[in-house]
């Protein structure tokens, strides 16, 4: 569970506002809106990678970030999906067992030893998601998980999102690919110009906008 | 060869404590400032960085003056008596190497910070988790900002010959007996006595590059 209340964060040219936000247990929140409109950064604010300049975010349970470059360490691929549990004090045998099934699942099972810098970007996005899924959080942010991959890994890495939401997981999920959003989220938010113009169940916020900008932005118009 | 083999084992075995010395001096001072300049978040300005970098073109000549001016008799710190010794000599070579070994610390520590830190901390992690992952992740530049400032050290001959002065059994290296034998027009002798030097550096680079490539 994240609740946010009243949170201003302010950058020299932007200011993201939000009164208030919640994000209930298990809930599958997609984020979309244009670029630059602040989701990168209202997602790091309720992670607790930023800090607002006002107001406050509460966060029940385990919170996990993934974000949009895939970062991998100079280690080998086991080393990398292993990285976040042995943060969390797991010992690295103990931390091995618990992920290899799952790079098994993704198709990295049998590369556990190479380098994790060799793998290509679908392999790294698959990776980081291991390495994050690994931890069984209960609130996993992702800003663009799927950006810039092939049908198939998109295909796949949705496929484990989904299985982690309904293992229990809140997800809370930024892209920019509107069928993605509306396919995946329970509740979609549209954020423009640092503001959460509308959030609603996501069959209903793309099917019958209230706000003018979310009924032209989800029609493809331009609306910055 | 002029030179007798023992004395060339003996300049050789000085020139790699005197280098080593100055490097351990440059370490300890320019790792802990390099990764700190490094790891810390950014806030725009740069003035750090530009006094590094121009630092590493610091001519060895003038920092040996300038040594030689504080050590000497009459110089603030002439009753130290260290003018025309190994200490000396050290103290000018960490100097030179100093900004090398901060300055690529720096580089490479901040090329990979904003990554590790925001990886460590979106699984959860804490600082000082960052610090570490960190520190591990940039072994490798902080093996290549060693190995320069290693180079640079034992490489050195202006500040060397300033403040060591080249004396046989002393404070004779293999740089300042390279210049001495080319004077001496012995050619063949300063030519094998570069190659001992570039053979040295490049064992010691070895070494350190397999160190930095251990997991």
């Amino acid at each position: 569970m994240i609740r946010a209340r009243g949170l201003r964060r302010r950058y020299p040219g932007f200011e993201l506002k939000l009164d208030s936000l919640e994000v209930p247990a298990g809930r599958f929140v997609t984020v979309i809106g244009p670029s630059g409109a602040g989701k990168s950064t209202l997602l790091r604010l309720l992670a607790g990678l930023e800090q607002p300049d006002a107001g406050v975010v509460e966060r029940a349970g385990r919170a996990v970030f993934l974000d949009q470059d895939r970062t991998v360490l100079e280690r080998s691929v086991l080393a990398n999906a292993t990285f976040g549990l042995e943060l969390a004090g797991y010992d690295r045998r103990r931390a091995a067992a618990a992920v290899v099934p799952l790079l098994e699942r993704v198709g990295l099972g049998g590369r556990l030893a190479q380098p994790a810098t060799r793998l290509s970007g679908g392999e790294r996005a698959r990776l980081a998601l291991v390495r994050a899924l690994a931890l069984r959080p209960d609130v996993l942010f992702l800003d663009e998980p799927t950006q810039a991959l092939d049908p198939g890994n998109v295909a796949l890495v949705e496929e484990m999102l989904v299985e982690a939401h309904r293992a229990g997981t809140a997800l809370v999920m930024v892209t920019h690919n509107l069928y993605q959003a509306r396919r995946l989220g329970e509740e979609t938010w549209f954020v423009l110009g640092g503001e959460l113009v509308e959030r609603g169940p996501s069959e209903a916020l793309f099917a019958e906008p209230r706000d003018g900008r979310t009924r032209a932005y989800v029609a493809g118009e331009m609306v910055y | 060869m002029a030179i007798p083999w023992t004395e060339v084992w003996e300049i050789t075995w000085r020139s790699l404590r005197v280098a080593g010395a100055a490097t351990f001096l440059a370490a300890l001072l320019g790792l802990p400032l390099g990764v700190w300049l490094g790891a810390r978040p950014r806030r725009g300005g740069c003035g750090a960085q530009v006094v590094l970098y121009a630092a590493m073109g610091l001519p060895p000549v003038v920092v040996g003056l300038v040594f030689y001016v504080l050590l000497s008799r009459s110089g603030p710190l002439g009753g130290s008596g260290l003018l025309f010794t190994q200490t000396a000599m050290v103290l000018a070579e960490a100097v030179l190497a100093f900004p090398m070994v901060a300055g690529f610390t720096m580089a490479g520590v901040r090329a990979r910070a904003e990554g590790v830190r925001r990886l460590v901390r979106g699984l959860g992690g804490s600082e000082r988790q960052v610090l570490t992952t960190l520190l591990w992740e940039s072994r490798r530049p902080i093996v290549a900002a060693l190995a320069a400032g290693f180079g640079s050290a034992i490489s050195e001959v202006g500040a060397a010959t300033i403040v060591g002065g080249d004396i046989r059994h002393h404070t004779r290296v293999l740089t300042t007996a390279v210049v001495l034998e080319t004077r001496k027009g012995e050619l063949q002798s300063a030519l094998a006595l570069g190659a001992v030097l570039l053979g040295v550096t490049l064992v010691v680079t070895a070494i350190l590059v397999v160190w930095g490539e251990k997991r």
